[in-house]
């Protein structure tokens, strides 16, 4: 089961080494890791999205909260999750293939944000299940190189985390 | 108050001395000379171990007896991997440590230049926070905040490792006086409504069983936890590392529970139909034991979270400290009768043990504990290695007083002796007594030295069977008999080895001669060491 994990930490050095290695002692995978300075400079936001029990979710819950950097941890629920990755896909293009690109980038609402004589780079940012279709959509095409940074989510509605 | 301008190395001291630190164990190098030269001006004793990791145990078995964070030292490099065994040991058991490593500078930090160790790095997975200390402004604060990490909440090592060019800044230093950490404060006092659902469920309760683990020592809530038994009239059983948290001669008392058990304790814990786990995390080698969980309502009291539902589901849990807590409960309970199932405890307590005996040449190592214990003074603390030894102490030793510790989580080979150590120099009173095998004591026993230079008179008992014995046991019961390297051949003899060291020591081979040999160590005023010798094939689990 997949669970998306949000984590205000302390803005130190090896705080998120901290926490990764706490992942990884309790054996928890992790799928994806985001991390970023929240609107009080002091404070990083890390998000993770991690597979694994009920039982393993509730104990690095309680062991990341064990850590003293750690300042907040949540359990996102599917429902109430607003999530989005940003990915950068270069793919195989001859220049007699652009049209076609250039409309599934439309139809997806993602931007082209590089062209090369051979290759043309897109750039989406959307749920993860979508960037997935969209990978699909282009993969005929060859993909030479995709580059994802990973979710980052937030609760939707009018409650945050502080 | 006024800040006053001087170097770090100057005001770690400082630090210290505002912390009450009084003796701290240690083992100096190049990286960590400025504090040392600083420390030689303060009232704090120091105390030269012989190994790094024993002076964290020593650290360890001091803090057992304050009960208050304890101060480790060692220099970069080698002196800080080397004490991660004790940081180890000291986080499993949740005893409170600062240890104080030195550093590389700060410019070299990353380079591999001489005696480099990551050591926060190295001992993220083991302790309860730590420093790599970048900004000397800030010493004064991470010492504040370091030493109340370590011995509130679930108490456990916290480690400040110092750059070397850090230790020789300056700084305004003034110690603050209070600590804020916005995302550390442990919870104290139960839910109030837990402790209701709690007092509901002894009430409807026919073979009510408290479990108590170290955490009773923790809280130090010995008295209310004997208050609390004695008024609802529960029985009680111990995990290893709640031993001696009620005296065993108390008529509810049953006994340490798991693996290395005894029969009546693991018999209470499989038959009772409420379980109340005070301040015991209940680690696998104690839940072993339990065969039986479906239908029983347990209670877990604990002041860590994540302890709670770890190794056992919870019908209840209350989190907080243990102390309050017992409060709460010593408050809203009755007067309950459990004669019925004190009863039926008893007949399984009262089942007689095989008679113990055994061959010439040697003393039955049970039987050689119980002497011990009719013997010892009520103020003894007996510090019990990791063996058949252990389990032998543990489960003979029955103290109607005092204390006994060990390293139960980790289970450390070598912890006993510097842990005594520690031990005796915070209550320099009370009879220290460390009991170890004889492979245990070749891990430890450079520390004869330090108790000689620094007038630590620590008594030692070996059990000294020449093999590793538990690892024997295991080699016997698990694996056909086939033993391979449990064999101590080549050791020296232990009498002459303590007599180089100018300490008294004699060897018991016939347990006609234990009650004259337990009183001549007893007697002695100085160190004294007791080796007793065991057959190789005694076993701890009959
Ligand atoms: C540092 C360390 N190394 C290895 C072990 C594994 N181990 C557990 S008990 C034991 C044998 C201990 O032998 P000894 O000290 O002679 O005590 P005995 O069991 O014979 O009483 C060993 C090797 C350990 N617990 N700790």
């Amino acid at each position: 089961m997949k669970h998306t994990i949000s984590i205000l930490v302390e803005n130190h050095a090896g705080v998120l080494a901290r926490v990764a290695g706490l992942f990884a002692r309790r054996g928890f995978n992790i799928d994806s890791l985001a991390v970023g300075v929240t609107e009080d400079e002091k404070v990083s936001r890390i998000t993770i999205i991690a597979d694994g029990t009920a039982y393993t979710l509730e104990q690095i819950e309680k062991q990341l909260n064990k850590l003293i950097d750690v300042i907040k941890v949540r359990h996102l629920p599917t429902e109430e999750l607003l999530s989005r990755e940003l990915v950068l896909i270069k793919v195989s293009c001859l220049p007699s293939q652009r049209a076609e690109l250039i409309s599934i980038a439309e139809i997806a609402k993602a931007k082209i944000s590089d062209i090369s004589v051979n290759t043309m780079t897109l750039e989406l940012s959307d749920s993860v299940s979508r960037i997935k279709t969209f990978e699909e959509l282009l993969r005929p095409y060859g993909i030479k190189e995709t580059v994802r940074t990973g979710s980052i989510a937030m609760q939707k509605g009018g409650a945050s985390m502080k | 108050m006024a800040s006053e301008r001087m170097t770090v190395a100057k005001a770690m001291v400082k630090a210290l001395t505002a912390e009450g630190v009084k003796t701290v164990f240690g083992y100096p190098g190049a990286a960590i000379c400025p504090f040392y030269d600083e420390l030689i001006n303060s009232d704090i004793r120091h105390i030269l171990v012989r190994h790094e990791a024993n002076g964290g145990h020593a650290a360890s078995g001091y803090a057992r007896m304050t009960r208050k964070p304890a101060v480790a030292i060692a220099t970069s490099g080698p002196g800080a991997t080397n004490i991660i065994t004790a940081i180890a040991t000291a986080y499993m058991d949740s005893i409170p440590m600062v240890v104080i490593t030195g550093q590389v500078s700060s410019e070299q930090i990353g380079r591999d230049v001489f005696q480099e160790a990551d050591i926060t790095g190295a001992a993220e997975p083991f302790v309860k926070h730590s420093y790599l200390v970048k900004n000397p402004a800030e010493v004064p604060v991470i010492f504040k905040n370091a030493f109340y990490i370590a011995g509130t909440g679930r108490p456990g090592p916290v480690l400040i490792d110092m750059p070397f060019d850090v230790q020789k800044a300056e700084i305004d230093f003034e110690y603050p006086e209070t600590v804020d950490i916005r995302s550390y404060k442990p919870s104290v006092q139960g839910n109030k409504l837990q402790i209701k659902r709690a007092i509901a469920a002894i009430r409807n309760s026919k073979k009510p069983l408290i479990c108590a683990g170290g955490g009773i020592f923790t809280a130090g809530a010995e008295k209310l936890l004997q208050q609390f038994m004695q008024l609802a009239d529960i029985p009680v059983v111990n995990t290893m590392m709640g031993l001696s948290s009620v005296p065993a001669d108390n008529p509810l008392y049953y006994g340490m529970i798991g693996m290395h058990g005894v029969k009546c304790a693991n018999y209470a814990i499989n038959h009772c139909d409420l379980l109340i786990l005070l301040g015991a995390r209940v680690g696998d080698r104690a839940v072993t034991a339990i065969n039986r969980l479906d239908g029983i309502t347990v209670i877990h009291i604990d002041v860590d979270p994540a302890e709670i539902g770890k190794n056992l589901a919870a019908t209840i849990p209350v989190v907080g400290d243990v102390r309050y807590i017992l409060q709460q409960l010593i408050e809203q309970a009755e007067n309950y009768d459990h004669y019925d199932w004190r009863q039926e405890l008893n007949t399984v307590k009262n089942q007689s043990e095989p008679k113990a005996a055994a061959k010439d040449g040697f003393v039955n190592p049970k039987e050689f504990i119980k002497r011990l214990a009719k013997k010892l003074p009520s103020d003894v603390i007996i510090s019990a290695d990791v063996g058949q030894n252990q389990i032998w102490t543990c489960n003979n030793i029955e103290l109607k007083s005092g204390r006994l510790i060990t390293s139960g989580g980790m289970g450390t080979m070598g912890y006993s002796v510097p842990a005594a150590l520690g031990a005796k120099a915070a209550s320099p009173m009370s009879e220290v007594i460390a009991i170890c095998g004889d492979g245990s004591f070749q891990m430890q026993f450079m520390e004869l030295a330090t108790m000689i230079q620094h007038d630590i008179p620590v008594k030692i008992i070996v059990m000294s069977n020449n093999r590793l014995g538990m690892v024997r046991e295991v080699q016997t019961n698990a694996y056909g008999n086939r033993l391979t390297a449990v064999f101590l051949d080549g050791s020296p003899d232990f009498i002459k080895l303590a007599e180089s060291y100018g300490i008294p020591a004699k060897r018991v081979t016939d347990i006609k001669d234990a009650d004259g040999a337990i009183d001549e160590m007893l007697g002695a005023k100085g160190c004294y060491l007791l080796e007793a010798r065991v057959a190789e094939d005694e076993k701890t689990i009959l």
